[in-house]
């Protein structure tokens, strides 16, 4: 305990002293957020600068092992050092799939070349990633893809499309399934694949959407030769490497629900809400079942840390934690009034409460559904029967 | 702290959890107490045995005999009386009333009775249908070497059996809670059955005379104290409303899988499996609230009151939808008095209403947030 007082004590006094001031507020949107990468862009220096000194530390991934790049932080240590970034309203100093979802799946299922190869790298943002799963053909139903893959002898012959490839015109890098076994059942025979997206033969076309931003894309591969050490995991076997990374990336969107900063929406919305008494009231009723959710999310992650969550625990943060989310951007606008419909004035900060409320529609999409989520839960957790 | 039960807490869970399940079960204890017509709706040799387990003392503290432990391990024993819809006085008596009296006088000259559990304390707070303890306006006036009490209480549970009744009335000096005993004159106790099969009795005062020591605490210093017990109370129906609530939700879950229409268990119909996710989604967070409220009670936080109205506002809420579905996915025999999942819901409606319902939680967050 006095150690961790003392650990407390000391990541206050460093984060006073090395977080800049630019980096205590809140992420404004996608673009205002740091992303690394092999040619990173830094709005500031600011982000540069936060980015290099919590990277320095091992802090952008304070649990992983050092030797990996890491922290080497207890599950103690960590929930302190995000709390004390949380007191002074420390942003992320990366916003990155390959610390949220491509990293932990990497320290379970790679090889120890692998993990010292690419670990590091991701800690410290050096490279992009993108997430190869959906295709025209296979959303929901994830393992009906096409996307093939040939041995050919010393390399691998990538031939396909995917769809909805979030920033896939950014990324350096990709983290795939493919089909290598177009006789097996149809889980058995996709295997984990990463790729540098500027082979020869890999294109994107960016999609636009209803928020009016296009950060994802349509993604073609053709011919796309990649070397033979680069499957993660065991050939066929990228089914469990998939769901692994996918309890991960339905954790960190289901972090969305927090809403991002530590008061509840009635205190933001306080003015709107005054005059208001019914908005008032659904406003109090939400902000209730926020701070439970809350509660929920730090329950989760001390669980999870400790080894005791349901392996299906993930879909009920994420079908909760979006729907949560999407509410909460219906009273903004609901709130806003007129000011929130503005698409392109200054004042509106080019339509920030508009662009962020229809981004939120996807929560329950992107990372599996609600419906899917829903089914994971009813027939793994509560053993409900059915296929 | 993290936020899930340490080791201690996990065994204490398991005792409370087969305890209750063999001697507080449905058909002994509610159905039973219910179908004589008994008068306290709860047995005294239930709340004997409760005191033999430790679990009356959870919240007196070690040197005065009790177990010293807090609002987490009572939740727990909580939980589980949820669960099994079990009659007591452990809620009003060592939950809410300890709290209320501990470190007064008045914990000397009660806790020995609730520690034996031959004590039954009741909380006199309400005065209209509904829970509005700011709006309190019983009069406790001076008279001779004490206080003279005039007005009327409701929904006092356990008011028809409680050997000692906090009540909460306006002093000159502001609210004061006094401790009345079952035989003060001019206390008139009628004790009203309830949807669920308990008591919450009625009471009036007319012209009651207190001595000075009747008072718990100073005198115009109630607030406080009535605001430690209504936490307490709050926190732990919340955690009453989560077991009771788990219990429903399991009975429902074991008839899906069993019950057979259009030749296939219902449970695999995805409307079906879809209300039941749902519902497993809004139960855990509404656990989670409740141990969050309970841990920062016990911390001595600054942040637990939000919590408490949040726990008891969620819980109240979740374990709503858990009866609701509950008894329509037992379709026409969800209905029969036989079953016990209507029971389940005519508690929760009890529980919801008691120490304020999620809309008035909801309002107090936002007033404690202000806004
Ligand atoms: C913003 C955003 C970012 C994304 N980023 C990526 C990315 O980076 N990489 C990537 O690979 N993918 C990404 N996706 C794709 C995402 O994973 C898919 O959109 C998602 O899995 C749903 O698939 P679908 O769109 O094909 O919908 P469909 O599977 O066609 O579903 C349509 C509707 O039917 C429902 N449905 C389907 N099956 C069932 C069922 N069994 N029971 C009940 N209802 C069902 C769904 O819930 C949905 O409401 C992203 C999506 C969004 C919106
Ligand atoms: C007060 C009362 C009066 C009644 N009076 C009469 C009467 O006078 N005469 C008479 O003949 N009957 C009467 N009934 C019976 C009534 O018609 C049945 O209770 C009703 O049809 C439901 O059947 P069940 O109870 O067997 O439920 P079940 O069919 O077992 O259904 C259990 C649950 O499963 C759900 N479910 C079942 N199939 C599906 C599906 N395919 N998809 C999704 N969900 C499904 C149901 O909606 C329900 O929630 C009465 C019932 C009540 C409660």
């Amino acid at each position: 305990m006095a150690d961790l007082e003392t650990f407390r004590r000391e990541t206050r006094a460093w984060l006073a002293a090395n977080c800049p001031a630019e980096m205590r507020e809140p992420v404004r949107d996608e673009s205002d957020a740091c992303w690394g990468g092999r040619n990173p862009v830094f709005k500031n220096s600011a982000q540069k600068q936060w980015l290099e000194a919590m990277a320095a530390r091992g802090w952008t991934v304070p649990d992983w092992p050092k030797d990996y790049g890491g922290g080497g932080l207890s599950p103690e240590e960590t929930k302190i050092l995000r709390q004390e970034m949380a007191r002074i309203g420390a942003r992320n100093p990366l916003y990155s799939f390959g610390i949220s979802m491509l990293g932990p799946a990497l320290l379970k299922y790679g090889t120890e070349t692998q993990k010292k190869h690419y670990l590091p790298q991701i800690a410290r943002g050096e490279i992009r990633w993108c997430q190869g799963y959906s295709e025209p053909g296979a959303g929901s139903d994830l393992a009906s893809l096409q996307t093939k893959c040939e041995d050919k002898g010393d390399h691998w012959l990538v031939n396909g499309q995917k769809v909805w490839t979030s920033y896939a015109d950014k990324a350096d890098w990709i983290f795939c399934l493919v089909r290598t076994d177009s006789q097996a059942p149809k889980h058995k025979g996709i295997s984990f694949l990463l790729f540098d997206m500027a082979s020869p033969g890999v294109s994107t076309k960016p999609i636009l959407l209803i928020s009016g931003y296009s950060p994802f894309c349509e993604t073609f591969f053709d011919d796309v030769t990649v070397p033979k050490d680069q499957i993660v995991g065991e050939l066929n076997k990228g089914w469990d490497v998939a769901k692994y990374l996918l309890g991960h990336e339905r954790e960190m969107i289901s972090g969305m629900g927090l809403g991002g900063h530590s008061g509840t929406l009635g205190e933001a919305l306080a003015d709107a809400v005054a005059g208001d008494p019914l908005l008032r009231a659904d406003v109090a009723r939400f902000d209730v079942d926020s701070l439970a959710f809350r509660a929920m999310s730090e329950k989760f992650i001390d669980e999870l840390k400790a080894g005791k969550a349901h392996p299906a625990q993930p879909s009920m943060m994420k079908y909760a934690g979006t729907e949560l989310n999407k509410a909460r951007h219906e009273l903004i606008m609901a709130a806003g009034g007129a000011d929130a419909l503005e698409w392109e004035s200054e004042r509106s900060r080019q339509g920030k409460s508009a662009r962020e409320w229809l981004r939120t529609k996807a929560n329950s999409i992107e990372g599996g559904t609600s419906e899917i989520q829903l089914g994971i839960v009813a027939k793994r957790i509560l053993d409900l029967p059915g296929a | 702290m993290p936020l899930y039960l340490t080791d201690d807490q996990a065994m204490l869970r398991d005792t409370a959890r087969d305890f209750m399940a063999e001697q507080g079960a449905i058909r002994s204890q509610l159905r039973h107490w219910r179908d004589i017509g008994c008068k306290d709706g709860f047995g005294h040799g239930l709340w004997k045995q409760f005191a033999e387990m430790g679990f009356a003392g959870i919240l007196i503290g070690e040197e005065e005999g009790g177990l010293g432990l807090g609002h987490v391990e009572a939740g727990i024993v909580l939980e589980e009386i949820g669960r099994n819809l079990t009659p007591s006085p452990f809620l009003t008596t060592a939950v809410a009333f300890v709290a209320a009296v501990k470190g007064t006088a008045h914990g000397a000259r009660w806790f020995p009775g609730i520690l034996a559990g031959e004590t039954v304390a009741a909380l006199a707070i309400d005065e209209g249908a509904r829970h509005r303890p700011e709006a309190i306006a019983m009069r406790a006036e001076r008279a001779g070497n004490g206080f003279r009490l005039d007005g009327a209480k409701q929904f006092v549970v356990q008011g028809a059996s409680a050997d000692v009744t906090l009540v909460a009335a306006r002093t000159d000096e502001g609210l004061t809670l006094f401790a009345v005993e079952k035989d003060a004159k001019g206390l008139e106790v009628e004790g009203v059955r309830l949807a669920d099969a308990s008591i919450g009795a009625r009471l009036t005062f007319d012209g009651v005379e207190v001595d000075a020591d009747a008072v718990v605490g100073e005198v115009g210093g109630g607030d406080t104290m009535l605001a430690r017990s209504l936490a307490a109370g709050r926190t732990g129906a919340a955690a009453e409303l989560v077991g009771l609530a788990s219990a429903a939700l399991d009975m429902t879950v074991d008839y899906l899988k069993q019950r057979q229409q259009f030749g296939k268990p219902i449970g695999e119909f995805q409307a079906l499996q879809f209300r039941s996710a749902h519902l497993y989604s809004e139960l855990e967070i509404a656990r989670a609230a409740t141990l969050k409220a309970q841990q920062l009670l016990d911390e001595g936080s600054d942040a637990a009151e939000a919590m408490v109205s949040v726990a008891k506002a969620k819980a109240s809420r979740a374990s709503q939808l858990a009866v609701q579905e509950g008894v329509q996915m037992h379709g026409g025999i969800g209905m029969t008095d036989e079953h016990d999942i209507g029971l389940y819901m005519k508690r929760d409606r009890v529980l919801a209403e008691l120490f304020g319902d999620a809309n008035y939680h909801a309002d107090r967050l936002a007033r404690l947030k202000g806004y």
